[in-house]
């Protein structure tokens, strides 16, 4: 079972995200953004990074890449798709998952580790951790901050699966670092199976670099992807 | 005097000797374009006609240099096929007249410097000089640099670790942007740029071609600013970090798969610099297609277009048998490319355009027989009147009261509203991240790592520029020894005044002495660097700021490097290295609470400075935290310990005066036991604990407190409206 990490042209994180998958024991296959056929894969990532050079506005190109058909089609098989960062973006612009990112609240990119509390573990991304639990993630984003219309109904079907928090697990305004709705870092679809957050899973993954907490999110989704049957 | 009475090579910058000089060389008056060629060939900026001469005196030769300077980049050899790439570049005056385009356009430039060299840009440090924060175009100027190599670097997917800044008078109208790129290659990666084999067919990658930066390196980076220069702005080129992205993975690709005989990136003076380096190079010539070229605007000159300064481009040769899978590759990447020339025996670059001939030299002319210059050198009258003000130090200072003013200082303050707006983790290899005295990247599937460190120090500089400088080397290697790495190479970014002054120039040459000298006492080799002259406005010369970025390298590297953010309770505090000398001139001490900048700067001890990086090196595989003392002398780098471990300090006797003396060579080392195992001379001064920094009768203050005015230093000052004044 091989983990397809789908890399358009400005994405840079797709070595990161591939180097943690494989440490947590995963394969991985790389796939331009032109080819249309991931039959085989057991999951999809979209990486971070400036896909399109994020002109326009992010993941509004990316959108329209010839993969994303096949990447919907998916989605709506219930194959586990992972969005990080650029990823999350592309995938709130394709239609996968509720809200956009948009620039954040002090309007300065902001490149940090910053602290998660799980807020539900019915995810692909979330399962292997507990609720409640703390994670020390990097951030690395312009538009982090998350916005949606229809904010109630999300928070009421339990699509939140991470807010941004100190390291006591305290939500509030002091502990929001781009101004996103309800401190929201990442979010599931309602089926579950499509999930993306704003920081960097990939760059918590080793000790050397100072956090293995990601391992707890990447080990989940591979996790979901052996249990696939598509 | 309008411009139709200039003639066109004074227009471009070019004297009437240096015409002259052409008109002997090709036995005829040059063509249009061919002036054109000629005048930002034998520009300051590329020719390095003032210059040339003195920076001989840099050594690179050591085993492990694999290409010195010379190649777009210098290569030193990690061992176990592993290669380093490093370059350091200055975009002072494009930045400027255009703080956002000029600072992203100058980390994509160094990032082609790395990977025409073959190797994949792994990160990239900004060394940045401005004018005081108080004045609102100061901070619109550092506000956009920053914002410009966040927004280019973030976006081109290259790590940037920071770099350090000054803040000074003399910047304000001529501030210093330096940028400082290392890349990471395998052996049988490595490409050069000579040209070889005729019939082979020279290929331009990327960014079509435009009238953007026409004239940049000659009109703008070798000439003086004057009132009104503002309208320089359409000289400054554009950047398109998405579109290098793109180069930079077709390019690799084609190196990976072998496709390239030689390859040069388009920087000052664009496709005339390009073909006639990489021909010349390889003593070779060219024949080149202008028509061929693909462009963004259909009806530039052929000046315009041997000019043009368009960024994201690259020239790379290539056999004709390989041209189509080049192209193939290129149309991959979603990149243009274009066949524009073709390589042929004998020496000439010849040019055409639609059918007729508009350009035919010596190829390697415009590089080899480029003016150079033995200006003229004094010892500028400054001198005696600075030396003799000297610091004064009152013995009874307060240390407490002398930190809160300090560390609310923006070039001693926490820097991380700079170092939060670059993506600085990208590849995972960031182990020290900025905000400490280097930075320290391991090489995956290896032990290695690599630390560097970029340093400056204006007012050292100018108060004794042959000390200054070889003060900044001191600092660079010690700040990459305390993170466990060996100095390995060095390169260097002099930036100084107008070199037709004698002051100048005396700055100058005294500056490349004492930094070749401390090189070579450290066995450290000058692998490239970079003169920026012209730093001047309306007759102010900047203050002498050569600035270094030195490489370190470890195998293997510590376990658990040394940070500042691992002193903990119980644990004692040394200081080791050489003894306080009294050293307070260009003191942190002496410019802020003193305003003053005055006296003579204490010359680094060269016979001390090898035990003393050694003594670094090899504590740092057991020690929690080392830190240089520099800015701010003791009792500055002792905060930013208490701060960053959130810890506080018993310090016992060491004077006031003691705590802010700035003389070099000296490391903090915060240890676990009663002993400290190193044969440099080391003296323990107190121990981890509290929550105060406690320096017994010289004074206090709270950690807390400490912590508050350091994390707001830059922060207070940048929440103002910035201004285009």
């Amino acid at each position: 079972m091989t983990i397809a990490v789908v890399v358009y042209p400005g994405t840079n994180c797709e070595l990161d995200i591939v180097h943690a998958v494989n440490l947590a024991g995963a394969d991985t296959e790389m796939v331009w953004h032109r080819d249309t056929d991931l039959s085989g894969a057991s999951g999809v990532v979209l990486p971070g990074g400036f896909a399109h050079g994020d002109y326009l506005r992010t993941g509004a190109i990316a959108r329209f890449s010839p993969i994303m058909d096949e990447v919907s089609r998916l989605a709506d098989e219930g194959l586990p798709i992972l969005g990080v960062c650029n990823g999350f973006q592309i995938l709130t612009e394709a239609g996968l998952l509720p809200g956009a990112l948009v620039a954040n609240r002090d309007l300065k990119f902001i490149c940090e580790p910053v602290h998660l509390r799980v807020e539900s573990t019915d995810s692909v991304l979330t399962r292997a951790a507990v609720v409640g639990q703390v994670l020390s993630i990097p951030l690395n984003s312009y538009e982090g901050n998350y916005v949606a219309d229809d904010i109630d109904r999300i928070e009421a079907t339990g699509d939140v699966v991470l807010r941004y928090c100190d390291s006591d697990g305290r939500v509030d305004g002091s502990t929001n670092p781009n101004g996103s709705t309800n401190s929201i870092a990442g979010i599931t679809n309602d089926a579950r199976n499509v999930a993306g957050l704003m920081p960097h899973p990939e760059r918590a993954s080793e000790g050397i670099l100072g956090s293995t907490d990601g391992m707890v999110l990447i080990e989940g989704f591979i996790a979901s992807t052996e249990l696939v049957t598509v | 005097m309008t411009t139709k009475e200039v003639p066109d090579h004074i227009r471009l910058g070019m004297t009437d000797d240096e015409y002259q000089d052409v008109i002997a060389l090709l036995g005829r008056e040059p063509l249009a374009a061919e002036l054109a060629m000629y005048s930002v060939m034998w520009s300051e900026h590329c020719s390095y006609k003032s210059s040339r001469s003195h920076l001989a005196r840099f050594k690179s030769a050591q085993p492990w240099v694999v290409v010195g300077p010379g190649e777009n980049a210098g290569v030193v050899d990690l061992g176990d096929g592993w290669l380093a790439a490093l370059r350091i570049e200055s975009h002072n005056h494009p930045s400027y007249i255009e703080p956002y385009q000029g600072a992203a356009t100058g980390v994509g430039g160094i990032l082609r410097d790395i990977f025409t060299m073959g190797a994949r840009p792994i990160a990239v440090w900004d060394p940045l000089r401005f004018g005081p924060l108080d004045e609102p175009h100061n901070r619109y100027l550092f506000e956009g640099v920053v914002s410009g190599i966040a927004g280019y670097g973030n976006a081109v997917g290259v790590p940037t670790l920071g770099g350090e800044v000054e803040f000074a008078d003399r910047f304000s109208r001529n501030p210093l942007v330096n940028v400082m790129a290392l890349g990471l290659l395998e052996k049988d990666q490595l490409v050069l740029s000579a040209a070889s084999g005729e019939g082979n067919l020279a290929i331009l990658l990327g960014n079509a071609t435009g009238r953007d930066g026409i004239g940049g390196a000659s009109i703008l980076a070798s000439a003086s600013f004057e009132e009104g220069d503002d309208e320089k702005r359409p000289n400054v080129q554009v950047g398109d970090p998405f579109e290098e992205k793109k180069l930079i993975e077709a390019c690799l690709e084609l190196f990976d798969k072998g496709l390239v005989v030689a390859i040069q990136d388009l920087g000052a003076a664009g496709i005339s610099c390009a073909t006639s380096e990489v021909a010349g190079n390889g003593g070779m010539g060219m024949d080149v297609d202008l028509d061929r070229v693909h462009l963004r605007e259909s009806d530039m000159s052929p000046g315009e277009i041997l000019m043009s300064e368009s960024q994201e481009r690259m020239l790379a040769v290539v056999t004709p048998a390989d041209e189509a899978e080049v192209l193939a590759i290129a149309d991959r990447w979603e990149i243009e490319a274009s066949t524009i020339g073709t390589v042929k025996q004998g020496p000439d670059l010849t040019i055409y355009s639609k059918g007729e001939l508009v350009g035919d030299v010596p190829a390697a002319s415009l590089a080899d027989d480029a003016p150079k210059y033995d200006r003229p050198a004094q010892r500028p009258g400054y001198l005696d009147e600075a030396w003799k003000s000297e610091p004064q130090i009152p013995d009874d200072l307060d240390a407490g009261e002398t930190l809160r003013i300090l560390l609310d200082d923006p070039a001693i303050g926490d820097r991380s509203w700079i170092s939060r707006q670059y993506d600085h983790m990208l590849f995972l290899n960031t182990v020290v991240e900025p905000g400490h005295d280097g930075c320290l990247l391991r090489i995956k599937g290896t032990e290695k790592a690599i630390a560097v460190s970029t340093d400056g120090d204006s007012l050292r500089t100018y108060l004794d520029p042959r000390r200054g400088s070889a003060r900044i080397v001191y600092e660079s290697a010690l700040n990459v020894a305390v993170t466990g790495a060996n100095p390995y190479a060095l390169v260097d970014n002099l930036n100084f005044g107008n070199p037709e002054q004698s002051g100048v120039m005396w700055q100058f040459i005294e500056s490349v002495e004492g930094m070749a000298a401390a090189c070579e006492e450290l066995n450290v080799p000058v692998v490239g660097g970079n003169v920026s002259f012209y730093n001047q406005t309306d007759d102010i010369d900047i203050y002498p700021s050569p600035v270094v970025g030195m490489m370190g390298f470890c195998d293997p590297m510590p376990q658990r490097p040394p940070r500042l953010d691992r002193a903990q309770d119980g644990m004692t505090v040394w200081v080791v290295g050489q003894d306080a000398k009294g050293d307070f001139a260009a003191s942190a001490y002496d410019r802020i609470i003193n305003r003053n900048l005055g006296g003579r700067p204490v010359d680094a001890d060269p016979q001390i400075a090898r035990t003393v990086i050694d003594a670094a090196v090899s504590l740092a595989h057991e020690t929690p935290v080392l830190h240089d003392i520099s800015i701010g002398g003791l009792g500055v780098a002792l905060a930013e310990i208490a701060i960053r471990s959130g810890v506080g300090m018993a310090i016992e006797g060491v004077s006031g005066p003691e705590l802010f003396d700035e003389t070099p060579l000296r490391f903090i080392a915060v240890a676990r036991g009663d002993s400290l195992d190193t044969e440099a001379p080391h003296t323990r001064i107190g121990a981890v604990t509290g929550t105060t920094l406690d320096f017994g009768t010289a004074g206090s203050i709270s950690v807390t407190e400490a912590e508050h005015i350091w994390q707001a230093a830059l922060p207070r000052r940048m929440k103002h409206e910035t201004a285009r004044s």
